[in-house]
């Protein structure tokens, strides 16, 4: 074996060919796996459906929003609808979610109103929902920080002493492989791991850090790196929406149980640019992408429910119908979202506004005012 | 009535603010068997259990970011920060999270965070365990900024802050944990946490300074009146929000005022004086608004440490100054 002085090892075989924890194969063909029995019935199924078809309307609308100048970014969850789709309807209502600012689907399983997440792309706000009536915290730009707020508030819930009763919660931590080189990450980590918190820390591993490939952030698989802390870390394949719902549920109960920390990568695709602003065309093959596009996460699930005759064309036709409409509110909604009063600006920086602030928006206040005499 | 070091005023309110408030606690390096390298949190593990006192894994921005997840959940963190030079890792934490999660939020959530910080020179300590980084906290939108000069304000302070719906920065002027007054442990008939202090009225030159250079001044106005000179010296207590009332009233007074910190002077929080004080005070100003602080150098090492520091020199060098215009 070769050592490049510059670029360190060879790359390592099961950093490209992964072992996944897999239920339902790209071609929609249901498999079994020891550790995680899963039994859905058939409306289960049909809803994971819709979730998974209405997020990618709406990530898809929220994608035009932003080529017709309505919001100023957008950051696509599109390729990752199974991973975040499984992962947020395994939550029960007493968990904690800490979720980056790509967690469209998620807050969609939280009942976060999809036009709330656009406040913040459009600049009309910084984040417009209340984190503890959907148990779905803010999202977060800095990479990383929230896994450390995730990791506090599940020791909070270890000091509630509700572990292993029914109220038990867990949180659980969204972040993506570029976050996994974050200082932040890693000791949300160690404090995870030596208070034993009650946390799932859930890695969307979608291959790209904007142009940064996973190669440039570890040499090994990362789930692998909960070892190393002292917890177990496991790889599922991130475009099944099932397996995803299995293995988070099985580490949150393991959570709310007081068995302390998981890692969960989830394997899977960043399909668009990282936002877009992005041009992935500057550093990834067309190949690349084309092969994932047959790893869809939608299309195994249609695949599945036609090869069992769980659905009709009828009800495909009925959740694209739905999708639509949703789009369309979406749309109008987004056009009709009033800017903010220029004076809110000093509101909530404080609990209570402090003697120089208030100077400051007084003044500020009669300058505005300045023109409206002008203008009469 | 009690005689109470500084630093153990700051255990007994410690002590106050966890007995009164189950919700309240305490976490840091060191802070639990050790009782905190100055002993600040001494005993307080013994009494209220590791659940609520905490020693944490080595990480500053580890501590404040799991503090602010705890505070999401409804609790009321006391950070520790070993020392000022080490809370940069936690920077990005505090400047990035801690201060604007309120606004953040559209005022849905409120952080009631303290973080503690030793800061300023004075023992002869190595590199990184002697700074003044107020500044790059009070430039920070969201957190409020004090610190205490002696025992009293050390007790009643440190509870406020607690109390506080706001995170606060807590700076605590590590050379003065020793100074000794009497504190009644039992009186809650406190200065108001954001309220300057004259703790030393005069006629002649208003002297503002805060945490350890309060005492450098007093000391230095003792020696002015020897000489005649009548200097007010004002304790700021709170840098953000600043009670720039009390301020201005010593300044139209005296037409002259003199800033005193450690922390260097270029872009320090005596530049925010000085303009402040001008614009409200300009034409009764007899001389400019003088700075007395480190200079534009790192913390030196500390055999060069007393010349870096204000001193009661260096304080009278400026108020004399202030007459020579």
């Amino acid at each position: 074996m070769t050592i490049d002085s510059v670029r360190g090892a060879p790359d390592t075989p099961e950093l490209t060919e992964p072992e996944l924890i897999q239920l339902l194969t790209p071609e929609g063909e249901r498999v079994e796996h020891p550790d995680y029995p899963l039994d859905l019935g058939a409306e289960e199924v049909r809803a994971l459906y819709r979730d998974l078809v209405i997020v990618r309307r709406i990530d898809l609308e929220a994608v035009a929003l932003t080529r017709q100048g309505e919001l100023g970014l957008w950051a696509s969850l599109l390729g990752q609808e199974a991973a975040q789709i499984g992962s947020g309807r395994a939550l029960s209502e007493h968990d904690m979610v800490f979720p980056t600012y790509r967690e469209h689907g998620v807050a969609w399983c939280r009942d976060v109103e999809p036009l709330k997440l656009l406040g913040l792309f459009r600049g009309v706000n910084h984040g417009g929902w209340d984190p503890a009536e959907h148990g779905f915290h803010l999202y977060t730009i800095v990479i990383g920080s929230q896994t450390l707020h995730a990791t506090g508030y599940a020791m909070g819930i270890q000091r509630d002493g509700v572990l292993g009763t029914p109220s038990a919660g867990a949180t659980i931590a969204y972040f993506g492989d570029g976050a996994t080189s974050q200082g932040d990450v890693n000791e949300s980590f160690v404090f995870a791991s030596v208070f034993n918190a009650p946390i799932v820390f859930f890695c969307q591993n979608n291959q790209w850090a904007i142009s940064e490939p996973l190669e440039k952030q570890s040499r090994i698989p990362l789930y692998k790196r909960a070892q190393g802390f002292g917890f177990p870390g496991l790889r599922v394949d991130g475009n099944d929406v099932f397996a995803c719902l299995a293995v988070t549920r099985k580490a949150l109960e393991n959570a709310r149980t007081g068995q302390g920390p998981t890692l969960i990568e989830a394997y899977t695709y960043r399909m668009g640019a990282h936002t877009t602003t992005d041009d992935p065309t500057r550093y990834r093959l067309k190949a690349e992408e084309e092969a994932w596009k047959l790893k869809d996460p939608i299309e195994r699930v249609k695949a599945y429910l036609v090869r069992n005759d769980l659905a009709d064309a009828g009800f495909f036709e009925k959740i694209e119908d739905e999708a639509k409409r949703m789009a369309k509110e979406l749309r109008e909604g987004c056009r009709a979202m009033p800017d903010p009063q220029p004076l809110s600006m000093f509101d909530e920086v404080y609990a209570e506004r402090h003697q120089l602030m208030t100077e400051e928006q007084e003044q500020f206040a009669a300058y505005l005012a300045s023109f409206e005499e002008e203008a009469k | 009535m009690s005689t109470l070091t500084l630093g153990k005023a700051l255990n007994e309110g410690l002590r106050k603010a966890m007995d009164n408030d189950p919700k309240v606690l305490v976490m840091g390096e060191d802070v639990g068997k050790l009782g905190g390298v100055f002993r600040i949190t001494d005993g307080l593990q013994k009494d209220f259990g590791e659940e609520r006192v905490i020693d944490t894994p080595l990480a500053e921005s580890g501590i404040v970011g799991t503090a602010i997840g705890l505070a999401l959940r409804g609790y009321r963190p006391v950070v520790e920060i070993q020392f000022d030079g080490f809370v940069f890792p936690a920077a990005d934490q505090i400047i990035t999270q801690l201060a604007k999660m309120r606004m953040r939020s559209l005022g849905a959530l409120s952080l009631p965070v303290v973080v503690r910080i030793p800061c300023g020179g004075g023992i002869g300590a190595v590199e990184h365990h002697s700074e003044s980084p107020e500044a790059y906290f009070t430039h920070t939108a969201g957190l409020r900024v004090v610190t205490c000069s002696n025992p009293v304000d050390a007790f009643s302070m440190i509870q406020q802050s607690i109390i506080s719906p706001d995170p606060v920065i807590f700076f605590e002027p590590k050379r003065r944990y020793w100074d000794k007054a009497e504190v009644d442990l039992d009186s809650t008939d406190w200065t108001p946490l954001h309220q300057a202090r004259v703790v030393r009225p005069g006629e002649h030159v208003t002297v503002l300074a805060y945490g350890p250079a309060v005492k450098t001044c007093l000391e230095a106005a003792a020696a002015a009146a020897e000489e005649g000179r009548s200097l007010e010296v004002i304790d700021l207590r709170s840098l953000n929000p600043l009670d720039i009332d009390t301020v201005t009233a010593s300044v139209n007074r005296t037409g002259r005022c003199v800033v005193v910190h450690e922390a260097p002077v270029f872009s320090g929080f005596g530049a925010e004086l000085a303009a402040r004080i001008t614009e409200r005070c300009f034409y009764r100003l007899e001389s400019p608004v003088l700075r007395v602080g480190g200079f534009s150098t790192p913390y030196p090492p500390s055999r060069l440490e007393d010349h870096y520091l204000p001193d009661l020199d260096r304080i009278l060098d400026a108020v004399d100054r202030t007459f020579a215009w």
